[in-house]
């Protein structure tokens, strides 16, 4: 976070040095032996193929939707953890940073037992003619439910730093919460809701288990392109292979885009202070 | 720019390290494994048998059962679909014995040189239709499975179940519309047993194995996707006294009563 680049001294004992090399060899390992698997002649007609495009046009398409569901819901959550004391807020936030912990399979059953046909929700809902099992909108409720605590977590950490100083002067200056909200809280943490934006929607691009349990398995409607991987697995290893890379590929710029916005956007609020 | 020298060599050395414990867990021989195969072909020892998810109930009895009658064995199970296993063994897995859900994925590994002689056929199995107890859509019929606002679910097509399926529709001219395409045939059983789906394609004895939570319908036109299943000692066993020993209890009298209980056919 901080590039403190005038002294030399960093206080780090060498040996350190090594066990972190071991540390980042174990995850960068793994994805040098991906890529030297894959079969890069028919790189480019694997991942181009009709089905691949249509597994990579849904999973794009979802993971847009639902950032945005995190983003719709995520902020009003993250200001009330973050501003306002009120009784079971701890609770309130352990729950909703439950699904970062559970296993996304355990997920998928309880939204399946949610907003299934025979669920909570789902028997209501289709009364109303309305049916969410195995369809797109069942794949981006599974992806926004896992990918939610990631913005909570990114603003409330941004909001808790920021403060509300700010806030304070310009209520005390006569504009009401609504305008703070607008033109005060979220212009601040703007930076930390894009890194929090950015990693929900990696984080829905991977989404496998809860989709796997509660949308299912169809072409172009609910199978993206983890679940598009995990079925050629079983026929066509150099193009699961071929297509994990793809799905490294999208993940790596995404997150090193949130790392750069953090960056450029962390430095004149650190001066700020 | 003073300090690189130091991380750089420690770099060096954590690499170096890494190495060395790499090639110190590949290279663990098991010294004890083979030593003991005497006069007599009394089996002992610890033995790992892969097997076709679909057969979890069956293996796990028919080892316990071996593990009681031949004491000093261990059979451990593993249960995964066949060719999560193939990809396994091929990369090294220790398995002592493979069973197959298809006889494509054993072809597979005879293929890569990795069994022991000729593989040979223990169980057969078709496809039944499997609806919840209520059976909403009222499905009596294979032919019913296309009528229009039935949700199936079925196995997709580079699965050995919906390998089957394509064949039974082929064979019925019956083309299915399905809501989802699953890769495994769990995966499938369990949007039935959840009443997400109105059917679903699944084996014989998954629908036995589900018990009351879903209802079977059989269909004559099963016969045309009939799945055999085959076991073999894998190449690489380090116990194949064992190993051949345990294929044979598969294959036998008692593995037969087992399997047929089970709902599986004799090839």
């Amino acid at each position: 976070m901080n590039r403190r680049s005038g002294s030399g001294y960093t206080g780090i004992p060498a040996w350190i040095y090594a066990i972190a090399s071991a540390g980042a060899l174990f995850v960068l390992l793994p994805l040098v032996a991906m890529v030297a698997k894959v079969n890069w002649p028919q790189f480019i007609p694997l991942i181009t193929s009709e089905s691949s495009l249509t597994a990579l046009g849904l999973s794009l398409r979802t993971s847009a939707g639902s950032t945005a569901l995190c983003i719709i819901f995520g902020v009003p959550l993250a200001l009330v953890l973050a501003r306002t004391p009120f009784p079971g807020q701890r609770l309130l936030r352990a729950f909703v940073l439950l699904p970062l912990v559970l296993p996304p399979v355990v997920g998928g059953i309880a939204l399946l037992y949610t907003f299934g046909r025979q669920g909570l929700l789902g028997k209501n809902l289709e009364l109303a003619g309305i049916q969410i099992a195995f369809s797109t909108t069942a794949v981006v409720l599974a992806q926004t439910f896992v990918a939610l605590p990631f913005l909570v977590v990114s603003l409330e950490g941004a909001l808790r730093t920021a403060g509300n100083k700010y806030e304070a002067v310009a209520a005390t200056l006569g504009a009401r919460p609504t305008t703070v909200l607008r033109r005060v809280t979220i212009p601040l943490v703007l930076p930390g809701l894009a890194s929090g934006a950015v990693l929900s929607f990696a984080r829905s691009l991977g989404e496998f288990g809860a989709t796997l349990t509660f949308a299912g398995s169809l072409q172009g409607v609910t199978r993206t392109l983890p679940l598009e991987i995990y079925l050629q697995r079983e026929t066509d290893a150099d193009a699961a292979v071929a297509l994990s890379l793809v799905l490294v590929a999208v993940a790596v710029a995404v997150v090193g885009l949130s790392y750069r916005r953090r960056h450029t956007g962390a430095a004149p609020e650190g001066a700020a202070k | 720019m003073s300090t690189t020298g130091k991380p750089l060599a420690a770099v060096l050395v954590a690499g170096a390290l890494a190495i060395s414990l790499a090639g110190c867990a590949s290279g663990t021989p098991g010294p004890a494994a083979s030593g003991s195969a005497s006069e007599v072909p009394k089996p002992s020892g610890t033995i790992t048998v892969f097997a076709a998810a679909s057969l979890k109930a069956t293996f796990t009895k028919l080892a316990s059962d071996f593990e009681a009658k031949n004491p000093g064995t261990k059979i451990t199970l593993n249960f995964a679909g066949s060719s999560d296993l193939v990809t396994q063994i091929t990369q090294g897995a220790p398995a002592d014995v493979f069973a197959s859900a298809d006889t494509k994925n054993m072809t597979k590994l005879s293929d890569a040189k990795l069994i022991d002689g000729t593989a040979s056929n223990f169980a057969t199995n078709v496809l039944e239709i499997a609806v919840p107890p209520s059976n909403p859509a009222s499905i009596s019929s294979f032919s019913d499975l296309a009528k229009p606002g039935v949700k199936v679910v079925v196995c997709a097509p580079q699965v050995p179940c919906g390998a089957a399926t394509d064949k039974v529709e082929q064979a019925t001219g019956t083309t299915l519309t399905p809501v989802s395409e699953e890769s495994s045939v769990t995966d499938v059983l369990g949007k039935v047993v959840s009443g997400e789906a109105d059917a679903g394609l699944v084996y014989v004895t998954d629908v036995k194995t589900a018990g009351d939570k879903v209802k079977g319908i059989p269909f004559a036109e099963s016969d045309k996707a009939v799945n055999t299943y085959p076991i073999a000692t894998v190449g690489t066993s380090r116990n194949k006294d064992l190993a051949a020993a345990f294929v044979a209890t598969v294959t036998g009298s008692e593995g037969k009563k087992v399997l047929n209980d089970a709902g599986f056919g004799t090839p």
